[in-house]
């Protein structure tokens, strides 16, 4: 008797849970495979950053890599000339693709497809192919830009406009479809605005949110971006790290690593800034 | 009508300056001989060993890189996100990839040549801890190998970014459904999960293919030119006549434009076939 008892308690106090369900049984593991996906991948993604710390700091005394960056006034100015090439840029943008952008979606929508095309066109035409071109056109009469350092510094802020013209050209787009720009247009024009007076004091101020997310990621595009700037040899931040590296020993990782900062500080804005938004504007990049 | 169509004038302009006009060169100069007449023979001389080893070395690690890049970046995104990870995990890795699909060629060259490279840490370790000699076995990171791990750096992420959405959209009633209805794990993957995703994980692959292809500074800075790919041919000629022949040069510059052209076509292709599922 007692033995059927001792069964049904047993069977009582069996864990009812799992054997009867056989699908719950993969959660675990595949929790520990993700674990293992992404402890992999911090590894991968830390090792070259800790690999250039490391190296940056052996040189003897030991901050001295950092020390001597800090006080390479060559860093300094690069990096500022690369800043203030970004900025143009930046402003060379937004002065040609708001306007733009607005006056399409306002009164010209069935020319979208082509201005969009025309945006993209910079994913299929890469850098180099797109200096190449520049160098061939402008380095004869009848626009001989190449020869001169300022027609040089007009040639690389438009080949970097070419160049973040599908990221900003999205962003802008992308705030305007945000907002009702007819209702407020009509609105401006009944109170007798003109049009530069709508575009700077309405829609510019509408947009701010949008046109700062592209305007980062173009600067850390153009910070960074070495192929254009090394053939028109302009002093930018990258060729110069480029020449440094073949010259010093361990100041280079030290530059680098302000280059990864510069990058992980844009982004950052970025993130900031689009934090709720949808925007996947983030890809991209001058490899 | 006629009128409103100034307003798009200096956009048109500009992009026609800078970018058509100077394209349209190379297109121009890529069918000229030199004393100027009319040929294909440039398209023709491509094939010569030079010009069509680099089209195949650049190929080669654009898909190299953009098969594992793809794959692992997918198992990462997928880990993140679906995976059963605490959400900041995910946010922090997509926030990551934001920046490192961006990290440019020169300091990512140099940040592998420190780590991988003949004095890099890792080399150093393995030699002196655990008396493995990677570099005394023929590994060098100036190789092409070396170009493929540096290049997974930037295309992992990118494929982290760009494939997320689409394992957003795989819904979780699909999954359930196939469990009610009796399916393993396997089954639901091979049944429904991959050919769901497929049109996505293609596509981003192509996309992370025309990534690999058209850099240029990562490979210079780490190789300093000497590996011998379509990007760093058409540099070696803008620097100084590497091919000897100019309209040769606008030829390779125009092949790529076209590969590229092929690229971009089939990822929007496959792009609008994988947005039916992430309504």
């Amino acid at each position: 008797m007692t033995g059927q008892t001792d069964r049904l308690q047993a069977e009582l106090d069996r864990p009812t849970s799992w054997p009867d369900r056989p699908a719950r049984r993969g959660a675990p593991r595949k929790t520990v495979a993700s674990w293992l996906f992404l402890l992999l991948g911090v590894v991968y993604f830390a090792l070259p950053l800790v690999g250039t710390l490391i190296f940056s700091l052996r040189a003897k005394p030991m901050l001295s890599a950092w020390t001597d960056m800090l006080n390479d006034p060559q860093v300094w100015s690069t990096l500022g000339y690369s800043f203030v090439i970004g900025l143009i840029t930046i402003i060379v943008s937004i002065v040609l693709l708001v306007p733009t952008a607005f006056w399409v979606r306002l009164r010209l929508p069935r020319l979208r497809p082509i201005v969009e095309f025309v945006t993209l066109l910079p994913f299929v035409v890469p850098p180099i192919v797109l200096v190449f071109g520049l160098i061939t056109t402008f380095s004869r009469p009848p626009l001989p830009l190449t020869g001169t350092n300022l027609g040089s510094d007009v040639l690389l802020v438009c080949a970097y406009v070419i160049l973040s013209l599908p990221y900003m050209y999205r962003a802008v787009d992308a705030g305007l479809r945000t907002i009702d720009i007819r209702t407020l247009t009509e609105a401006c024009q009944s109170l007798g605005a003109g049009w530069f007076t709508i575009l700077w004091r309405v829609i510019l101020p509408n947009l701010r949110v949008s046109i700062l997310s592209g305007a980062f990621l173009t600067l850390a595009i153009v910070v960074g971006e070495f192929t254009i700037a090394n053939f028109l040899a302009r002093p930018m931040f990258a060729t110069y790290l480029q020449l440094i590296y073949g010259n010093l020993a361990y100041q280079p990782a030290a530059v680098a690593l302000i280059s990864f900062g510069i990058t992980w500080g844009a982004m950052g804005v970025i993130a900031l800034i689009g934090r709720g938004s949808q925007d996947k504007s983030e890809i991209g990049g001058a490899h | 009508m006629r009128w409103s169509l100034l307003g798009v004038f200096p956009f048109f302009a500009f992009a026609t300056m800078f970018l058509v006009i100077p394209t349209s060169y190379l297109v121009v100069g890529s069918f000229r001989d030199r004393a100027g007449n009319f040929t294909v023979q440039n398209y023709l001389n491509l094939s010569r060993p030079l010009t069509a080893n680099a089209y195949v070395t650049s190929i080669e690690i654009s898909l190299v890189t953009a098969i594992l890049g793809g794959i692992l970046g997918f198992l990462l995104a997928y880990a993140v996100i679906a995976g059963g990870l605490p959400t900041p995990f995910r946010t922090g890795i997509m926030t990551f990839s934001g920046v490192a699909s961006n990290f440019a060629g020169v300091p990512l060259a140099l940040a592998f040549v420190f780590t991988i490279g003949r004095t890099g840490f890792i080399t150093v370790f393995l030699n002196t801890v655990l008396g493995v000699d990677v570099y005394g076995s023929g590994f060098t990171i100036y190789s092409k190998l070396g170009l493929e791990i540096v290049y997974l750096y930037f295309q992992l992420p990118l494929m982290v970014l760009i494939i997320a959405p689409a394992i957003d959209g795989l819904k979780k009633e699909w999954r359930e459904a196939s469990e009610n209805a009796g399916a393993s794990t396997f089954q639901y993957w091979r049944l429904i999960a991959l050919p769901i995703l497929m049109p996505s994980l293609l596509g981003s692959m192509i996309l992370l293919f025309g990534n690999a292809f058209g850099a240029q500074a990562t490979a210079f800075a780490l190789t300093g030119g000497f590996i011998n790919l379509v990007t760093i041919l058409i540099g070696g000629q803008l620097s100084g006549d590497v091919l000897g022949d100019q309209n040769l040069g606008y030829a390779l510059a125009m092949g790529m434009v076209a590969i590229m052209a092929v690229t971009i076509l089939a990822y929007s292709w496959l792009a609008r076939r994988a947005e039916r599922w992430q309504r």
